[in-house]
C-alpha cells in the first residue's frame, strides 16, 4: 500500500538500487539507509546471530559446485554477502562436514544468506515505495 | 548446544525476518513474528513426537 511516506521515499533521488545492494552485502544496511534504525538492527542481529553459529557449529561454506545440491548451498552461502566472502578469505568454516551440529550449521548458513536475501529485498521495496 | 535449542534460536531468527518484511506496521509484525516463531517450534515439537513415536 503506497502511503505519502512510501512516494516521497520513491521520488527521492540517488542510486535505487543502493539499499538492495547494501542491505545483500553487509545485514541490515539496506535498513540503516532507509533510517529504519529499529528494523535495521534486527535483521542485522538475526543475520549475523545464524551465520556466527552456523560457524560455530562448524557449518561448512560451500566453495564451489559439484552437483545441483551445492549450487543451491552455494546459492545460499553468497546471500550473506560480504560475510561469506569475509569467512572465505580468513578460511573459516569446516570444509567437510563430520559432526552431527555441523549438519546444522551449514543449514543456519545457508539460510541466513537466503534470509538476507528476503532482507534486501525488503530494503528495495521501502525505496521504491511499494512498502511503508 | 542441544537439538531444541537450536531449533529454538532458528526459529527465533527466521521469525524476526518473516515479521520484519511480511507485515508494514510494528504491531503486525510483531503478531506475524509470534506467529511464524510458535509455527517453527510447535511443528519441530509435533514432528519429533511424531518420529519417537514411529521409531518405538
Amino acid at each position: 500500500m503506497a502511503t505519502e511516506e512510501n512516494k516521497k521515499a520513491a521520488n527521492a533521488g540517488g542510486f535505487v538500487y543502493l539499499p538492495l545492494i547494501a542491505g545483500w552485502l553487509v545485514p541490515g544496511a539496506g535498513h540503516f539507509l532507509l533510517r529504519k534504525w529499529g528494523r535495521g538492527a534486527l535483521v542485522a542481529a538475526s543475520i549475523l546471530g545464524m551465520f556466527v553459529l552456523g560457524l560455530a557449529m562448524h557449518g561448512k561454506l560451500y566453495s564451489g559446485a559439484h552437483d545441483v545440491l551445492d549450487i543451491l548451498g552455494l546459492a545460499g552461502d553468497l546471500g550473506n554477502g560480504l560475510l561469506f566472502f569475509v569467512s572465505r578469505s580468513l578460511g573459516l568454516g569446516a570444509e567437510q562436514v563430520q559432526i552431527t551440529t555441523g549438519d546444522y550449521g551449514t543449514r543456519f548458513i545457508v539460510v541466513a544468506g537466503l534470509l538476507n536475501v528476503i532482507a534486501a529485498v525488503d530494503a528495495h521495496n521501502l525505496r521504491t515505495g511499494r512498502k511503508s | 548446544m542441544t537439538h531444541f535449542l537450536a531449533v529454538v534460536l532458528f526459529a527465533l531468527f527466521a521469525s524476526v525476518i518473516f515479521g520484519i518484511t511480511q507485515r508494514e506496521t510494528p504491531r503486525r509484525m510483531l503478531r506475524y513474528g509470534i506467529y511464524c516463531f510458535l509455527l517453527f517450534a510447535g511443528s519441530a515439537i509435533v514432528l519429533s513426537w511424531i518420529m519417537f513415536l514411529i521409531a518405538r
